[in-house]
């Protein structure tokens, strides 16, 4: 199979730091990729220099073939780019935003009127279509942003923490979006913050850190390299804590974390909720919560680097490449 | 479609924008009128005895001062599309990397050109005739657009370095007023103290309204504060189009 986006050793440095340092990547064609990491790693420097908006420092990036510094203008014909920052006009409404962009393409105006209601009606943005887009909402944003990104048809789109800022229904839809794109055949590079999302989009992950790639796999490999999940409980009385985390300890067989009225510990075998649960009861112990969650990007990173930072960042926040 | 439709196109959006800001709108058409008319009726049985002998005197200048103003949306423009994240879709799209500049300053001569006519029509209002020619005032209006299109190369620095929008205007309106205002645009010169005079005679914007005056008016000769007028702007654009260039590719290098 054919690799859309190939990248190697791709370096960018501002003055002395190095945002991306010696970055591998291969996407095959018709895949999506997941570039995870948290504020700081180098993911959307990486998408900038693949979108050739930045020229790397060193290194080899080419995209559908082409390379990003020497083939730049060829690159910009097969590719959408959608993210922090990439935007919209919002002064322009909904519709005359996808005019522009598809005159700027090349369209001839009728076309690219065409093309723009029939992404309007694609995207449900049909009524708000006559709106300065400074008038919506983060969601109907978002999906603007990505239709505007899609007016050329690109064979490869890249989404830049596509749904930072969305509450969960418009993330939802956002994703259902991204899985219609692969399903027709588009190569896809997103960025996020978040493991939920690269599990639930991509085909494969790669792992960013301070400008490395320090793990790359499936969702399931990931989680399976953080080791199981995590039992979590919350206790009603924050002065029965400690005692409760003392009997998790006897049930489950490690010391678990207790941070004021919650405890938590990494558990291997599910079935040991109900028991926890039972032996609490016994000791007269009350629970306002409890349960298991699956491995999250601060567990990944936590067991990868041996350091938390992923869930510190703030939704929005833009990430601070220099 | 080549780089001039695109470059088109990207001018079309600098002035569909504006219908869909009325405070921009304002500014072109209610901003120019309110300068006229406060000029007019507040300096002119100062400076002129009269408001009416004053109108033909002022006239150009307020053209003049007004165009420079016009210029900063240029800037501020620019500006919004550098920190809003536009102009990095216009980047990853395949057209000329300068379509969108362009397509700006374009825009801007669009908007400068209905300025000007707009400021005619109200003066025509107020009794302003012309004492020269149609061919004339083709001239005044190119010769006050050529300098529109070079000193927006200031304003294209100025939005490319300023933090945003808002800094754009603040810093392009605070060092416009003393340039507008220590020139002849609205006083004769030999009204002031000598040791202004000297700089107030070489400030372009006195050139200009003085080759604009007297392409209106047939008061003085307009050659040569025309030809001063076209080497400062030749002179500003050499100097701060490669400099604009230049703080903008650093400026999209940084990330």
């Amino acid at each position: 199979m054919d690799n859309a986006i190939e990248v190697e050793g791709l370096v960018r440095a501002f003055g002395a730091t190095r945002a991306v340092d010696g970055v591998d990547l291969r996407v095959p064609s018709g895949q999506v990729l997941g570039l995870l990491g948290p504020n700081g790693a180098g993911k959307t420097t990486v998408v900038r220099m693949l979108a050739t908006l930045l020229a790397p420092t060193a290194g080899m990036a080419r995209v559908g073939g082409l390379d990003v510094v020497r083939e730049a203008a060829r690159v910009r014909e097969i590719i959408g780019l959608t993210g922090q920052y990439a935007s919209v006009d919002e002064k322009l409404t909904g519709r005359e935003n996808l005019i522009l962009i598809g005159r700027l393409l090349g369209l001839k105006r009728r076309y690219a009127r065409a093309r723009a209601d029939a992404l309007l009606r694609d995207f449900d943005l049909r009524e708000a279509a006559q709106r300065p887009a400074q008038t919506y909402s983060g969601g109907m944003r978002r999906r603007l942003d990505l239709a505007a990104s899609l007016v050329g048809r690109p064979r490869i789109l890249f989404l830049d923490e596509p749904s930072t800022g969305l509450d969960p229904r418009a993330r939802r839809d956002l994703w259902e979006r991204v899985r219609q794109l692969q399903a027709g055949g588009t190569t896809v590079l997103l960025t996020t913050q978040y493991l939920e999302e690269a599990d639930a989009l991509a085909d494969a992950i790669v792992v960013l850190d301070q400008g490395h790639v320090i793990a790359e796999g499936t969702a399931a490999e990931l989680k399976a390299r953080v080791g199981g999940r995590t039992l979590f409980l919350v206790v009603a009385r924050t002065e029965q804590a400690v005692a409760a985390g003392n009997r998790v300890a006897g049930i489950v067989g490690t010391q678990p974390q207790v941070d004021g009225d919650s405890i938590s510990v990494p558990v291997s075998d599910p079935s040991l909720l109900p028991a926890v649960l039972r032996d609490l009861d016994s000791a007269g112990i009350e629970v306002a919560e409890l349960g298991l969650r699956g491995a999250s990007l601060d567990d990944v990173f936590l067991s990868l680097t041996g350091r938390s930072g992923a869930s510190r960042a703030e939704p929005g926040e833009e990430e601070d490449a220099a | 479609m080549n780089a001039l439709d695109q470059t088109l196109a990207l001018a079309w959006r600098s002035l569909v924008q504006v219908r869909r800001n009325p405070w921009e709108l304002g500014d072109y058409s209610i901003q120019p009128i309110l300068f006229l008319v406060l000029f007019l009726f507040v300096f002119g049985g100062a400076i002129a005895g009269s408001p009416e002998n004053y109108l033909a005197f002022v006239l150009p200048g307020v053209i003049v001062m007004n165009m420079l103003f016009v210029t900063v949306y240029v800037g501020h423009g620019l500006n919004t599309d550098l920190t809003r994240g536009v102009f990095d879709r216009f980047r990853a799209l395949p057209i000329p990397r300068w379509a969108p500049l362009a397509g700006r300053i374009l825009a801007d001569v669009v908007k400068q050109l209905l300025c000007i006519a707009l400021l005619l029509f109200v003066g025509f209002l107020l009794g302003f005739r012309l004492e020269t020619s149609w061919v004339h005032l083709l001239a005044m209006v190119a010769l006050v657009l050529t300098f529109a299109v070079a000193f927006s190369w200031v304003m294209v620095l100025v939005g490319v370095i300023a933090r945003d929008p808002e800094h754009v205007q603040l810093f392009g309106f605070t060092a416009l007023f003393p340039v507008t205002f220590v020139s002849s645009a609205f006083v004769p010169v030999d009204t002031m103290p000598t040791w202004l005079q000297g700089f107030v005679r070489a400030n372009p914007v006195s050139l200009l309204a003085d080759a604009a005056r007297a392409l209106m008016n047939a008061d003085g000769p307009a050659l040569e504060p025309a030809l001063w007028s076209l080497a400062w702007a030749l002179g500003i654009a050499l100097v701060f189009a490669p400099l604009s260039v230049y703080a903008l590719n650093r400026r999209l290098a940084r990330g």
